[in-house]
């Protein structure tokens, strides 16, 4: 999915979480997720697993992290 | 062919009556090899009875997360440890939500709040936006917000909502199992309430909540007594953090079942592919189901999880040679 950032003070594609259940990247085992998230927007900021404000419209969505910025996709 | 479809072929393709509660368990016990008759039965009731034409709708959630319910599964409940988090939609970004929609050819826009009934806060965003609608995008307006008070009602129909959404979700047995904080008699007395304004009512739910056959042909047999102008049908998402995020998504060929039952248990009304298609059917089911009794489909998004493109089911539509339905048509 293409997505466009609006970063505060990291990129916050990038990150160490996943960001669909907010688990560590490192310890494996996000598959699952990894397929999930075709059809889900994401749900945790990947550079500090805050959970996003994330509002799903019928062409897109916006998902926000109070430190990290919005990420739209 | 079986017993049961000979009779539905007599009584609901060419009687327009539909099936009973024993006659939809039959169909949803029919064997795989039967399903492509009972599928193609489905079908021309539904062309039959309604046309050709596809009802096309966009929905967008005004007000997400935070519910106080505790419908078993719903990422939007408070009650749960979602990582769904409460979010309000703004007025400009609901009318552009409502442009996009128009421009895929759909008719009915659907605004949704997640909450147990509407409050103030609500009503003002609900009547404000509904106002900005209208000032720029030609297109029905449709609500779902819950358990309503009579004078709530009253004003819905006074901004010139179209089409009220409230899901029964499952049958009166099952019910609660599913939800413990407000009744299915609550549900039924607002849809009661709509159908008296003159508002179109719209009432489904979910398959596959760990329902039996027998509870889902009970429901089919609740909605059919309901007589919904449309019948939204979600095959269950299971939602992470939920107490059902667990559950397997139901099998396609029950799925595409209960959509042969459904539409020959209510020959007339719109039977409307909603949330949970992608992941219970993928593209092809999608175009089993629209040849097999559904006549509607939520194009693009859900309220927190994403859809087909909708330039894909648009494409689809126009494979089948099935016209959207035009605006004029609905009005
Ligand atoms: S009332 Fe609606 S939004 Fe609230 S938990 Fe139930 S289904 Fe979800």
């Amino acid at each position: 999915m293409e997505t466009e950032t609006t970063p505060t003070t990291a990129d916050p594609v990038a990150g160490s979480w996943c960001d669909r259940c907010g688990g560590a990247l490192a310890e494996g085992g996000h598959e699952a997720c990894v397929a999930a998230r075709r059809l889900e927007p994401p749900r945790f900021c990947p550079v500090c697993r805050r959970r996003m404000r994330v509002q799903v419209l019928p062409s897109g969505w916006t998902a926000t992290c109070v430190a990290h910025g919005t990420t739209r996709g | 062919m079986s017993d049961i479809l000979d009779r539905a072929r007599s009584q609901v393709l060419d009687g327009g009556v539909g099936l009973d509660e024993a006659g939809v368990l039959d169909v949803l016990r029919l064997p795989d090899e039967q399903l492509p008759a009972a599928l193609q039965l489905a079908h021309e009731v539904r062309m039959r009875w309604c046309g050709p034409e596809v009802e096309v709708e966009g929905i967008v959630s005004l007000k997400t997360g935070g519910c106080p319910e505790d419908c078993h599964f719903c990422s939007q409940s408070g009650v749960f440890a979602s990582p769904v988090r409460s979010v309000w939609l703004d007025i400009p970004s609901l009318v552009e939500a409502a442009r996009q929609t128009a421009k895929t050819g759909a008719t009915e826009f659907c605004i949704v709040a997640a909450v147990r009934g509407p409050d103030e806060r609500l009503m003002r965003q609900l009547r404000e936006g509904v106002a900005a609608i209208r000032a720029e995008v030609d297109i029905n307006i449709a609500a779902s917000l819950g358990i309503l008070t009579q004078a709530q009602v009253d004003e819905l129909v006074e901004l010139g909502i179209h089409r009220y959404n409230h899901n029964l979700e499952t049958c009166r047995s099952y019910f609660p199992n599913v939800v413990t904080t407000h009744t299915w008699e609550e549900r039924w007395e607002t849809l009661r309430m709509v159908r008296a304004s003159g508002m179109e009512v719209c009432c489904g739910g979910i398959i596959g909540l760990g329902e039996t056959l027998e509870q889902r042909a009970e429901f089919a047999a609740q909605l059919a007594e309901l007589d919904p102008h449309e019948v939204p049908l979600n095959f269950l998402n299971p939602r992470p953090g939920t107490p059902l995020g667990d559950r397997a998504p139901v099998a396609p060929r029950d799925a595409l079942r209960a959509i042969a039952a459904f539409r020959l248990a209510m020959p007339r009304t719109i039977l409307r592919y909603a949330g949970g298609r992608e992941i219970t059917l993928g593209d092809l089911g999608t175009r089993d189901g629209l040849l097999g009794g559904i006549n509607a489909v939520i194009v693009g998004n859900y309220l927190t999880t994403l859809g087909r493109p909708a330039s894909e089911d648009l494409a689809l539509l126009e494979e089948l040679k099935m016209p959207i339905k035009a605006l004029s048509a609905t009005l």
